[in-house]
């Protein structure tokens, strides 16, 4: 069986899909954030991937690269963050960090 | 002796009784003998008035005098003018008012003593002298008005002078209101004058008539006018219908009812008859001779019965004042007049006997009461005889004069018109004026003493009350008018000092008798004309005279005989006679119900009208703004409601439903990030589920 487009659809979906799970169940904001790195990946494999069977050249890989890039600076971005609501509310909770309804 | 003389004497003899009045009663509580002035300017008052006469009679007899000032003016063309018209009428007439007026002041100064309103009394005196005089001078009918009104609050004064009485407080109103409704008719009479002429002087309005101006330009609304004005005359001369205020009017002091209620202000309404003459047209003085007919014959018929003194005077005084007013409706001007002097005189010489009677009996006024003062009070007796005698019309007197040329006067009438009923009614009165003056006479001094206790102390009155009723008995001997005891038609009362009445009326509204013989020849000459009479109505006059004297005599003589058979001789029992017409006793004694019916139509009339005026104001026009009222609060309510369920409620149920929603809708905002991201999610999913 050849390895298509098709089968890293279906990899990048699960990996898509287990990101989401992980934002909407972690109560840890880290791993919140674990979950945002898990949706970047599965979007460049998807950019790879129909790089690779559609006719596109290398665009598909540059956006990757662009992709693991931004990754880089959010997560020290959204660490930094955390790392400040940890400081501010002694916890890291999302579950407990709801002002904005306020 | 010119006429700016007569103008200020005039001036004169108007205004100082206002002064009198003025100071009389300013000073009346402080200086007691203050009442010595009024009673001293009526005396110079007099003295002036018979000077004026005097200088009027033989120097201007057959002139006219007017002067007249502006009052005030209110537009260009209304201006009220005020002024004096003197003729002879005028002159006479103030002379009659100063006379009468300057004796009741003597005769009150015995008569009031001890009043504790003295002063006042004279004071009031004054005010009626200065008003009478000035309806006597007025050259115009709206100052005739004016004074008529002043008048009639003298009067008013004067018969309630004694208000603590209720009943003198209410024969005041009475006459009062009686006399409104009778200068009601007058004042609008005088407004159509007015708005027809454009003035109110007598002179210009009656050369307008002259010139063929007419009120409405029509005959009808000439005689409506008459008559109108002639209203003011049945109020204050007391004629049928309104004669009911006279009688009561004896409630005032007896001397107030000689001057006022007997000679003159009663006598004005006569005046003012003779004033209007002129624009009478034949049916306005055939209602005159009417309503005088009904006013001489019913009230002579009540008088027949009245026991008291005072009231039987004042049925008699409504009597004659009917003659006079037939008279001036049968065109006998001349004798109307005549008969208004003669009668001031005897009629006040009778109030003053009977005051004087009533003074020595301590207010004693029921005749029934009275008898033999003869022989008690003799100057008082002889000087009522005579005036009796006058009244009654009896040769040598001055009312045998004028009443047979009154009787003549309607004999006249009947013969040239064929209306003979005055005639008729004119000897039945005669009788009739014989009949009860001598039955007065007969019961008051003749016989025996009915109340031996106030007749001992009976006494003949004062100088002051007995020097007037001297001078007004002789003042009802023939001699002062005419030489001629039978005849005056000769004398210089009626040759020299009245002046011939002018006509101003269309030839076509005279009657046939009052069209001038060259009138009736020639039907080319001017339609107007103001010569009067015709020859025929001398003739008939002529012819009429010695009829009419011996059928007068007759009555007369009949009805003295007649009293004296039931009173002296006590031939006839009365008290049998009486109970045998009962009916007709109780009709008379009553006064033929009039005050009975007026009080059950008019009063009650009026109150039922005023009840239900009332009712209507309470009922129906308050009804109706507190319907108005209630249908504006029920709207009100209604938009009340409406703002606060409709309108409020649409924006309350606005705001409910964002709040409705927005209650729904906040669920979502949990403040959850993860809550978000599931929605996000989800919702993509739809998104992309759908599209």
């Amino acid at each position: 069986m050849e390895v298509g487009l098709n089968h890293f659809l279906v990899v990048s979906t699960l990996l898509f899909s287990m990101g989401i799970y992980a934002i909407v169940t972690r109560k840890n904001a880290i791993l919140v954030l674990m979950g945002i790195e898990l949706i970047l990946n599965s979007a460049n494999i998807n950019f790879i991937a129909f790089s690779r069977y559609g006719n596109f050249g290398l665009q598909g890989h540059l956006i990757a690269l662009f992709v693991i890039v931004l990754a880089a600076a959010e997560a020290a971005i959204a660490l930094a963050i955390v790392l400040n609501i940890y400081k501010t509310l002694s916890t890291v909770n999302i579950d407990e960090i709801d002002n904005l309804k306020d | 002796m010119t006429e700016s003389v007569l103008i200020n004497l005039s001036t004169a003899i108007l205004f100082l009784p206002l002064l009198g009045f003025i100071v009389t009663l300013l000073l009346g509580k402080k200086v007691k003998s203050v009442f010595l002035f009024e009673v001293f300017i009526l005396t110079v008052v007099l003295i002036a008035s018979v000077v004026l006469a005097f200088g009027k009679l033989s120097y201007f007899a057959d002139d006219k005098i007017t002067a007249e000032f502006e009052w005030f003016r209110l537009t260009d063309t209304f201006a009220i003018k005020l002024g004096f018209l003197i003729d002879n009428i005028t002159v006479l007439m103030l002379f009659v008012v100063a006379l009468i007026s300057g004796l009741v002041h003597y005769f009150s100064i015995a008569y009031m003593k001890g009043d504790e309103r003295y002063n006042r009394y004279f004071a009031y005196l004054g005010l009626f002298t200065f008003s009478m005089n000035g309806i006597v001078l007025t050259h115009s009918i709206i100052m005739m008005y004016m004074f008529w009104e002043l008048v009639g609050l003298s009067s008013y004064l004067l018969i309630g002078f004694w208000f603590e009485k209720k009943s003198a407080a209410d024969a005041g109103k009475k006459a009062f209101l009686v006399n409104r409704i009778g200068d009601t008719g007058m004042l609008i009479g005088i407004l159509i004058l007015y708005i027809t002429y454009h003035t109110f002087s007598f002179d210009q309005i009656f050369s307008s008539i002259s010139a063929g101006v007419l009120p409405f330009n029509s005959d009808f609304w000439l005689s409506v006018t008459g008559i109108l004005l002639f209203m003011g005359a049945i109020g204050k001369s007391a004629q049928f219908p309104l004669h009911v205020w006279l009688p009561d009017a004896m409630e005032g002091p007896t001397p107030v009812s000689a001057l006022i209620h007997a000679a003159t202000m009663v006598a004005a309404g006569v005046y003012l008859t003779i004033r209007i003459f002129g624009l009478l047209t034949a049916d306005a003085m055939m209602f005159i001779a009417i309503i005088g007919m009904l006013s001489a014959f019913i009230p002579a018929t009540i008088a027949l019965t009245q026991n008291d003194i005072k009231k039987v005077l004042a049925y008699s005084t409504v009597s004659q004042l009917g003659y006079m007013v037939m008279a001036l409706g049968v065109g006998a001007y001349k004798f109307a007049f005549f008969h208004l002097v003669t009668h001031a005189f005897f009629k006040a010489c009778l109030f003053l006997g009977s005051g004087s009677v009533i003074h020595s009996m301590h207010h004693e006024q029921d005749i029934r009461n009275m008898g033999g003062l003869r022989k008690k009070m003799p100057l008082t007796y002889i000087t009522f005889l005579i005036s009796s005698l006058a009244v009654s019309g009896i040769p040598l007197t001055s009312g045998f004069l004028s009443k047979d040329g009154i009787l003549a006067g309607t004999f006249a009438f009947g013969s040239l018109t064929g209306y003979w009923i005055f005639a008729v009614a004119g000897l039945l009165v005669a009788l009739l004026t014989a009949f009860y003056m001598f039955r007065l006479v007969v019961i008051t001094f003749h016989g025996e003493p009915r109340d031996h206790h106030k007749f001992e102390h009976a006494k003949e009155s004062p100088f002051v009350m007995a020097m007037p009723l001297a001078v007004l008995a002789v003042l009802s001997i023939f001699i002062f008018y005419t030489p001629n005891p039978v005849s005056a038609e000769q004398g210089w009362f009626l040759t020299k000092w009245i002046n011939s009445p002018e006509l101003h009326t269309p030839n076509s509204t005279r009657f046939d008798f009052m069209q001038s013989a060259e009138m009736i020849a020639q039907t080319n000459v001017s339609e107007h004309s103001t010569v009067l009479y015709s020859e025929q109505y001398s003739e008939a006059m002529h012819s009429a005279h010695y009829p009419a004297m011996f059928l007068s005599l007759f009555a007369a003589a009949l009805g003295i005989f007649l009293a004296f058979a039931f009173y002296q001789w006590k031939k006839v029992n009365v008290d049998k006679l009486v109970s045998n017409v009962k009916p007709l006793y109780n009709f008379s004694f009553n006064k033929w119900f009039f005050d009975e019916f007026y009080q059950k139509t008019f009063v009650t009339g009026l109150f039922g009208f005023s009840r239900f005026m009332s009712w209507f104001d309470a009922k129906i026009v308050d009804g109706i703004v507190n319907g108005s009222a209630t249908v504006t609060h029920a709207f009100s309510t209604f938009m009340g409601g409406f703002d606060k369920y409709v309108v409020d409620g649409l924006v309350n149920f606005m705001a409910y439903l964002s709040g409705f929603f927005g209650l729904i809708f906040r669920r979502v905002q949990t403040g959850k990030v993860q809550t978000y991201i599931v929605l996000v999610v989800f919702s993509i999913i739809i998104f992309f589920f759908f599209f």
